[in-house]
């Protein structure tokens, strides 16, 4: 009996048939593509892309070249050197991120005690020759000065929840 | 114009019959190639909303221009020839696939008078260029001196020659029901509404001849001479630009050859499905190609939905269930053709 149920189901390709009638069925469902770069999907304020370094409103950067960001990152991307400015407070004079090293885990956002460096969530962007990998310190800055609000705005978003 | 007409007239007539034919053959392939370029179009269209996606939509208005685009890409690549490969075979096999293919639509009927060669052996002839395409994937394959070529023509030569006994079985049985082998016969047998088709007494015969077709094209889900997730891309693992569009084109050109076939021996070629007022209006051949157009899309519909036949399974379908099948069915007709003088189907 159950020999003959199953040629009986093989023959008529009952089973094709129930597919076909699947993806029939998706054919008019609604399309679910984001067209890019007109439509995006909405991003976390967690969200972990492009450095920056921040500055106080006064002006003044916050990093004091405390070099736990270098310390704690697992891809060994950050390259920090410092010296002591004039008015006595310790500064970096180089402060170098090899974006081909970075993993963008935010290990470093989350070590830093003063905020400075962070990452946003700019993730459109490129190199375009050997070497644009390296961010230097006056980059990230500018980068920083650039999106301050909205990196400040995310930052005031996600505060609730840590 | 009265000039022209005068110069075609005084040529000797041999002339006359090669321009006419010439003309005839622009008028059938332009519209096929072009055709042909819109079938990759909607297929990456349809699979696209099958999984939920929108498909091409950037090149043009809702992405119509895509086919052209495509089309300009690959004649703009480079032709790579292996440095061990037969120089000659390897660029003579895209032209021995897709030549056949084209050559086929030489005995095809798009109504009862536009034909351009009303062959009575149409069938044989039709049977005998589609086998013909096996070349062009096997010289392909052989030629390239590659593994991943070379085991895509010889799955893609096993599995033509075990579907096409089914087909030609099948076509066995066709012919015993129209008792003709002239396509445009075939066809007229089928006049007077859906019910004289002879999609009805031939049912098997016409899943069989399709699902054969659709092998015989090498179309998923029988696609294991491509196989792009076993064997890269099979028999044209090694041709680029011009030469894998070429392939390409005759994959799509024998696509739409099948579909038509199909549409002419099983689903009553240009007769509307009833034989009453609004049917009528429309003239044969929009009939004819609104049926190619629906079983272009069933080709489609089935590579959205089945996952690829594996090797075995292919070969057990092809001479354990296919050839068996239209046997048994041959041998039913030949009973019904017995009876028919008392009065049974066939006329």
């Amino acid at each position: 009996m159950d020999w003959i149920k199953r040629h009986f189901k093989t023959f008529l390709l009952l089973e094709l048939l129930r597919g076909l009638r699947l993806t029939g069925k998706h054919l008019f469902k609604r399309k679910i593509t984001v067209q890019y770069p007109e439509e995006k999907t909405p991003k976390s304020p967690r969200f972990r892309g492009l450095h920056a370094l921040r500055r106080y409103s006064n002006g003044e950067e916050r990093c004091i070249a405390c070099k736990l960001c270098e310390a704690v990152c697992p891809a060994l991307a950050i390259t920090i050197e410092s010296e002591e400015r004039s008015d006595g407070t310790r500064r970096t004079t180089r402060y170098d991120i090899d974006m081909f090293k970075c993993i963008y885990c935010g290990f470093c956002e989350e070590a830093c005690p003063v905020d400075s460096i962070v990452e946003t969530d700019i993730h459109e962007f490129h190199f375009e020759t050997r070497g644009d990998n390296i961010m230097t310190k006056d980059m990230l800055l500018a980068i920083g000065d650039q999106y301050e609000e909205r990196i400040a705005a995310a930052r005031r978003a996600d505060s609730a929840f840590r | 114009m009265n000039w022209l007409w005068s110069t075609y007239a005084s040529l000797p007539f041999e002339l006359q019959v090669t321009i006419e034919s010439l003309i005839k053959i622009i008028a059938i392939l332009v519209p096929l190639l072009l055709c042909v370029a819109f079938m990759t179009y909607a297929e990456r269209k349809i699979i696209g909303y099958i999984q939920v996606r929108v498909g091409p939509n950037r090149v043009g208005p809702k992405g119509w221009f895509q086919p052209f685009a495509d089309v300009l890409k690959l004649l703009f690549k480079e032709i790579v020839i292996p440095s061990n490969a037969n120089r000659f075979l390897f660029l003579s096999a895209p032209i021995l696939s897709l030549a056949p293919a084209l050559a086929a639509w030489a005995v095809v009927p798009f109504t009862d008078t536009l034909v351009l060669a009303n062959l009575d052996a149409g069938l044989l002839y039709i049977l005998a260029l589609t086998s013909l395409g096996v070349y062009g994937v096997i010289v392909a394959g052989w030629a390239s001196n590659s593994k991943y070529a070379f085991l895509g023509a010889m799955r893609s030569a096993a599995q033509i020659v075990a579907y096409e006994i089914a087909m030609g079985f099948a076509l066995v049985g066709l012919l015993m029901a129209a008792g003709s082998l002239n396509l445009v016969q075939i066809v007229t047998a089928q006049t007077g509404g859906i019910h004289q088709w002879y999609l009805w007494p031939l049912f098997p015969l016409f899943l069989v001849y399709f699902i054969s077709g659709v092998a015989e094209t090498n179309r998923a889900p029988f696609d294991v001479a491509e196989g792009e997730s076993e064997i890269v891309a099979g028999f044209h693992v090694e041709y680029s630009g011009v030469t894998f569009a070429i392939f390409f084109m005759a994959e799509y050109a024998n696509m739409v050859l099948i579909a038509t076939l199909a549409v002419i021996m099983f689903l009553g070629g240009w007769h509307a499905p009833f034989d009453f007022a609004p049917f009528t209006w429309i003239p044969p051949i929009f009939w004819l190609l609104g049926k190619v157009a629906l079983m272009l899309f069933v080709f489609l519909w089935l590579r959205a939905t089945f996952p690829r036949y594996r090797y075995d399974q292919i070969m057990r379908l092809g001479w354990k269930v296919f050839i068996p099948v239209t046997l048994v069915w041959i041998t039913v007709i030949g009973v019904f053709r017995f009876l028919t003088p008392f009065g049974f189907i066939f006329q």
